[in-house]
């Protein structure tokens, strides 16, 4: 899809927050409403708007820890792949799974509330996974989300 | 909420069986106790002309003064760059960047990835497909 550059502003305003009305956005544009808004709807139905996401500070929530996991899988080609991509999407506390080339199969995203917490979850969720081999673990210290090339 | 950010607060209070003015003064709350930060648009790499995404794992040389603070201010000067989170484990810094195809991703990483300071290992993983990508937290 092309884009021009009031596209692309727009984008960004759009991730920095995605709450706005089109009249405020159209105002930080210098566009009137009913233009911005046809914009919007251009992105969405080009498939480059494909929706919002609430943010919440997990800690203020209870959830005082963050762990990526890289999976290497034991048997492959013998369990299905679906499978295990059923049951890990099914976790709660698994917020994304990723299906990856390199020195892993699968990068999981993990919340828990504390690290005994986060260590239930890994024994008795991930590590009673069909077909899970190596599990690696690190602890996030800290996260930014950049708004990419726009 | 988290399923679905675009409802309005009398579809929430009427899901969560709360009146209208309960559901608002709650929300209200949530967002003043910074529970609740905001709301962010998804956006669809691919669909912009970058489908490729890959995933550095960085190992920096922690015996230089200050090796965190300098690489992570190089990293965000890197337009490619969506994510960066650091670490307490086998590896210091991740890296998540999108490129319009492996020749651009090349260049990316031989000029720009490389150049940044203070790397003692880099390993790269390409992801294939987003099995699970909705960020939820388990409320």
């Amino acid at each position: 899809m092309n884009l021009d550059d009031i596209d692309r502003t727009l984008l960004r305003l759009l991730v920095a927050d995605a709450s706005q009305s089109a009249s405020a956005l159209g105002r930080k544009l210098n566009l009137s409403q009913p233009a911005t808004w046809r914009r919007v709807k251009r992105l969405q139905e080009g498939g480059v708007l494909v929706g919002r996401r609430l943010l919440l500070n997990a800690e203020k929530l209870g959830f005082g820890v963050t762990v990526f996991l890289g999976i290497k899988l034991a048997t492959k080609g013998r369990v299905s792949l679906e499978d295990f991509e059923r049951a890990v999407g099914a976790i709660p506390e698994v917020q994304v799974v990723t299906h990856v080339l390199g020195l892993y199969d699968y990068r999981l995203r993990v919340v828990a509330r504390d690290l005994a917490d986060f260590e239930r979850v890994l024994r008795r969720r991930i590590m009673t996974l069909p077909g899970v081999g190596t599990v690696e673990a690190n602890v996030m210290l800290s996260e930014e989300r950049r708004p990419g090339p726009l | 909420m988290q399923t679905d950010p675009s409802l309005t607060v009398p579809e929430l209070a009427d899901l969560a069986g709360v009146s209208a003015g309960q559901a608002s003064r709650r929300l209200d709350r949530m967002i003043a106790d910074g529970v609740i930060t905001g709301q962010t648009a998804v956006v669809d790499w691919a669909a912009l002309g970058f489908p490729l995404q890959v995933s550095l794992r960085v190992t920096l040389d922690k015996t230089v003064p200050g090796a965190f603070d300098a690489f992570l201010a190089a990293a965000r000067d890197v337009a490619e760059v969506l994510e960066i989170q650091t670490f307490l484990g086998r590896v210091d810094v991740r890296l998540s960047l999108v490129a319009r195809d492996l020749a651009h991703y090349q260049l990316l990483y031989r000029d720009r990835i490389l150049a940044l300071p203070h790397i003692a290992d880099i390993e790269a993983l390409m992801d294939v497909a987003a099995i699970k990508s909705d960020e939820s937290l388990p409320l």
